[in-house]
């Protein structure tokens, strides 16, 4: 992998074991089927996310040193897009659809209701790791309003209790 | 390839076809899957093993059948008759009935306007064909329009056609696709690209998602065609990484046109070549604008940059490049298979063909139609989409997504079409309609796009990354009855500014649906600061009246 | 020329990579200009002001802040004078009452957006944003304070970021990559949130990319940026150095 000669907190040492890592693999393949070219960031930090979960610091510096961008624009990009995230996500993560239909559907009340039952707010995970709250902007499911994809499985004609339901056997509250 | 060999694939793909006796067709869109469609399949396959069927009866995923309400959908032909929310367990029925006749309790009727009333163009293929294989897509005619463009046409021949046919931009402005593909053919560069916008970032859209799903190899042949006709040999398909199964069928789609050289270089020994990328998004909105979309599979944030130059001058690293929505280059082949003058004899005066709409909200069909241009609102509402469930009122249909407006009651015989939208302040979009009743509150309606544009404000320009704060401010006071006289000309104010000084598309019309809420729905903001009550009884008035 | 040469068929109007020249008019003024000078270029050879924020001669232009804005006749929407371009006969008017009003209304909301306090800030007097407040005339602000309460990054041994005087004009961004060549700046996020960072968003004072060689905070029009040390009213930035960096990276690439 071509390094393009910045100092970086990154040695030399830690770089090849990254590189032996099965989930870098993926990641260089992406590199490597962009040309190493700048332009295939985006491509690069979905198959870091695809790999790993989320972009922390390291996976970052790691793709700016391959592609040859500069940190702060990785960052950038990272941050700029919604669907990037620089924090791990809980076991389970229950993605609630914001858009139109499933607003007019009632999502809100939704929302407001895991809210109420879990005690955290879109984007944070509880306290043991469990669960992670998201929201999106549409799912495209439209037809099934109001929609939440539930560990990335879109289910549709929800409504407060059957999510929080769901919810619960995750954590495993009794209440 | 040569035209036998072409052929021949449609030829035996029929014949395989013609072996069996019922066709069980499956919604395998992401609608249905949701619903548990891909384990309804299953189901089917073992049923028909099990009644020793094999041969007889083709099991297959197709693509969207349009009733998204009624899911998960299975087709049986011949007969067309329709399954609606089939469970696994009535898959023993089902099989039974194909020699019987239909299993009572489980069909949808097909009589109803949903179906009779619409005219499928872009839809033709979608919940016929399996979309994970090219042998239906050619079957069905597909890639003959590729064909004969290459070996019989010229570009300018093409491009002629398109012009003809009257079509404009599906992705919501309406720009005339002809007059595009003229600027960017007439562009003098060593280098020019083709891209295909699948950024469907508005809520309440599903209609470039339902066309990726069912029917990929249409707008690959669109994207090939285009490319020849504008003189330009690589492509890009920028999908939304949120729709992950419409961008695995393109990549599979993209591989089996590679294999048979549908894709690649000397495409039907014409001599020219054409590639294709998929691209993927990554959660903006602002992305569909085209220069922060071209920014994006470059690979830095999209941010929109001030036009002049036009991407069609100055794109993608520089060069011309024609931007095209899904749904426009899905129109390209059927253009050149029946003529622009077939195309331009449906529709109104000065918008032409059909338009795909995701219908959704508070309507009894929720699913993807296809109408003609200049259908009435009125039709699309309760003809086709079976008027509002319960005991409901209409109140308003909210076209175009947060850069369109709230249509009121009073124009409900107006046509669907550019002008008429744009004439009531609302836009034609990318065909998102997302129906309103009584419980609906107008005031929330416009904070919640206004909080939309606010989180999707990409922050470059100031009268967006502020201006729709403000405005997103002031609506959520008024929303929760702490609204003061002076705040309905604060915000009409505010929105002047944003729309007409912001640098691109979205924060010029980010105002769209709060001026279209003042304007028809002005006494629900009233009653909300005089009388701090919601008059749909949704906000959260009542509790602030209980604080004050 | 002798009677026996033939004339090419075609005859050549301008020499190669020479561009039109075209007039047009501002304020009712004529001009005459290259066709790739901007409005505001124009507008400024010819002596005629138009206030300007995320502009900087010597970098790319940004479009962003609007407040250069300017009105052409039989145009509907109001256009930035960095970034467009004068048409022949074009009428370009830089201080109709519909301009003023929006670029005052433009300017109150940058006021909001963070916290400008004047009084306690180390560029009191020296900044680019209280000059335009004075001569725009802004006496008060007609739209809420957001008070956002943002966080001062001091970590640098020699300046400071103070994001709470951040206009987002991203001056810093682009002298960095442009006549810098670090890239050490950048924002992120998006909308409200959006902000400069440096690197990974890490404190200024461990960007390993840094080189501390201060264009940023010597370009930057509010105090924003600043030198430490500076008390308040006592930081004077210079940045003649821009125009004459730009010129030799020029001379250097031809």
């Amino acid at each position: 992998m071509e390094r393009n000669g910045r100092d970086s907190s990154l040695s030399e040492e830690k770089f090849a074991i990254m590189a032996k890592d099965p989930r870098w693999r993926m990641v260089n393949r992406t590199i490597r089927q962009g040309g190493n070219q700048a332009d295939a960031l985006i491509e690069t930090l979905h198959a870091v996310q695809d790999s790993f979960g989320f972009l922390d610091r390291e996976s970052m510096e790691y793709v700016a040193n391959a592609l040859g961008v500069p940190f702060s624009l990785v960052y950038s990009v990272a941050t700029f897009y919604h669907y990037f995230t620089l924090k791990p996500a809980g076991e389970h993560t229950c993605v609630v659809c914001l858009g139109t239909a499933c607003y007019i559907g009632g999502s809100q009340a939704i929302l407001e209701h895991i809210e109420e039952q879990t005690g955290i707010k879109p984007g944070e995970t509880t306290g043991d790791g469990r669960f992670s709250l998201l929201i999106a902007r549409c799912f495209g499911s439209c037809g099934l309003a109001p929609a939440a994809a539930f560990d990335g499985q879109v289910t549709g004609r929800l409504n407060p209790q059957s999510v929080v339901k769901r919810i619960w056997e995750w954590t495993g509250h009794d209440a | 390839m040569m035209l036998e060999e072409f052929n021949q694939i449609g030829i035996s793909e029929r014949e395989r076809q013609q072996a069996y006796r019922y066709h069980l067709r499956v919604c395998g869109a992401a609608g249905c899957l949701s619903c548990g469609s891909g384990e309804l399949k299953e189901a089917l396959e073992k049923e028909v093993d099990r009644q020793s069927m094999t041969g007889q009866v083709e099991v297959k995923s197709v693509g969207c059948l349009g009733l998204c309400t009624a899911g998960p959908l299975v087709q049986v032909e011949p007969g067309g008759v329709l399954y609606q929310q089939l469970h696994v367990s009535d898959a023993t029925a089902v099989v039974a009935s194909l020699a019987s006749g239909p299993a009572a309790g489980l069909c949808c009727p097909t009589d109803q306007h949903f179906f009779s009333r619409q005219t499928k163009i872009v839809l033709e293929n979608c919940g016929r064909i399996d979309p994970e294989r090219i042998e239906e897509y050619i079957a069905c005619q597909g890639y003959t329009a590729l064909y004969r463009a290459l070996r019989e046409l010229t570009p300018r021949e093409i491009i002629d056609e398109i012009t003809a046919s009257g079509l404009r931009g599906r992705g919501g402005a309406g720009y005339p696709t002809g007059l595009k593909w003229t600027t960017v053919s007439k562009a003098i560069s060593e280098n020019k690209f083709v891209i295909c916008n699948g950024d469907e970032g508005d809520p309440g859209a599903f209609m470039d998602r339902s066309v990726l799903e069912s029917d990929p190899h249409r707008v690959l042949e669109g994207m090939i065609i285009a490319g020849y006709a504008t003189g330009a040999h690589t492509g890009f398909i920028y999908v939304r990484a949120e729709y992950p199964l419409a961008v695995k069928r393109l990549r599979k789609a993209l591989s089996q046109a590679e294999r048979l050289g549908i894709l690649g270089k000397n495409i039907f020994n014409s001599g020219f070549g054409f590639d294709i990328q998929v691209r993927l998004g990554a959660g903006a909105f602002v992305c569909g604008e085209e220069t922060a979309l071209i920014a994006s599979i470059e690979g830095r944030t999209g941010r929109p940059r001030s036009r002049p130059p036009y991407p069609a001058e100055s794109g993608l690293k520089g060069y011309p490049t024609l931007i095209n929505n899904v749904e426009t280059l899905a129109n390209i082949a059927p253009i050149i298979r029946h003529g622009g003058d077939w195309f331009s004899s449906i529709g109104t005066e000065k918008s032409k063909g059909t338009k795909v709409f995701a219908l959704a909200g508070r309507v009894r069909n929720t699913g993807l139609i296809e109408v003609p241009m200049g259908t009435s609102l009125r039709d699309i509402v309760f003809e086709i989409g079976g008027g509002i469930p319960g005991n409901g009122t209409f109140k308003a249909v909210q076209t175009g997504g947060p850069s369109g407006g709230c249509v009121p009651a009073q124009y409900l015989d107006m046509p669907v079409d550019y002008e008429s939208l744009a004439g009531v302040g609302s836009i034609m979009g990318s065909g998102g309609m997302i129906v309103m009743d009584q419980s609906s509150c107008m005031v929330d309606v416009a904070r919640f796009f206004m909080e939309f544009c606010r989180t999707e404000s990409c922050g470059k320009c100031l009268p967006c990354r502020v201006g729709t704060a403000q405005i997103h401010n002031i609506l959520s006071r008024i929303a929760s009855g702490f609204g003061r006289s002076a705040d309905l000309a604060a915000v009409e104010e505010l929105c002047d500014l944003v729309k007409n000084t912001s640098l691109c598309g979205l924060g010029q019309t980010a105002p769209n649906p709060v001026l279209s809420t003042l304007r028809y729905f002005r006494e629900e903001y009233l009653s909300h600061i005089e009388g701090k009550r919601c008059l749909a009884g949704s906000c959260l008035v009542s509790s602030a009246r209980e604080v004050l | 020329m002798t009677s026996g040469t033939v004339l090419p068929r075609k005859r050549r109007v301008r020499p190669v990579g020479s561009h039109r020249i075209l007039t047009f008019k501002i304020n009712n003024r004529d001009v005459s200009s290259r066709e790739d000078e901007s409005i505001l270029a124009v507008a400024r050879q010819n002596n005629i002001y138009i206030p300007t924020l995320c502009h900087l001669d010597g970098l790319s232009e940004h479009g962003a802040c609007r407040l250069c804005i300017v009105e052409i006749k039989n145009a509907p929407k109001l256009v930035p004078a960095c970034i467009t371009f004068p048409q022949e006969g074009m009428e370009v008017s830089t201080c109709s009452e519909r301009v003023i009003d929006y670029r005052k209304k433009l300017l109150e909301m940058l006021f909001t957006e963070r916290n400008h306090v004047c009084a306690v800030c180390v560029s009191n007097g020296h900044c680019e944003l209280q000059d335009l407040a004075i001569q725009l005339n802004i006496t008060h602000v007609r739209y809420e304070y957001l008070y956002p309460r943002l966080a001062l990054d001091g970590s640098h041994p020699r300046f400071i970021m103070d994001h709470n005087r951040c206009v987002l004009c991203l001056r810093c961004v682009r002298v960095c990559d442009e006549i810098e060549g670090a890239h050490t700046w950048d924002v992120m996020n998006r909308g409200l949130d959006t902000r400069v960072i440096t690197d990974l968003n890490i404190p200024w004072g461990s960007s390993e990319t840094c080189t501390s060689c201060g264009k940023c905070v010597q370009v930057c029009p509010t105090g924003a940026l600043s030198e430490k040390g500076k008390s308040v009213a006592e930081m004077v930035k210079r940045r003649q150095f821009l125009p004459y960096l730009q010129k030799m990276r020029r001379w250097e690439e031809e």
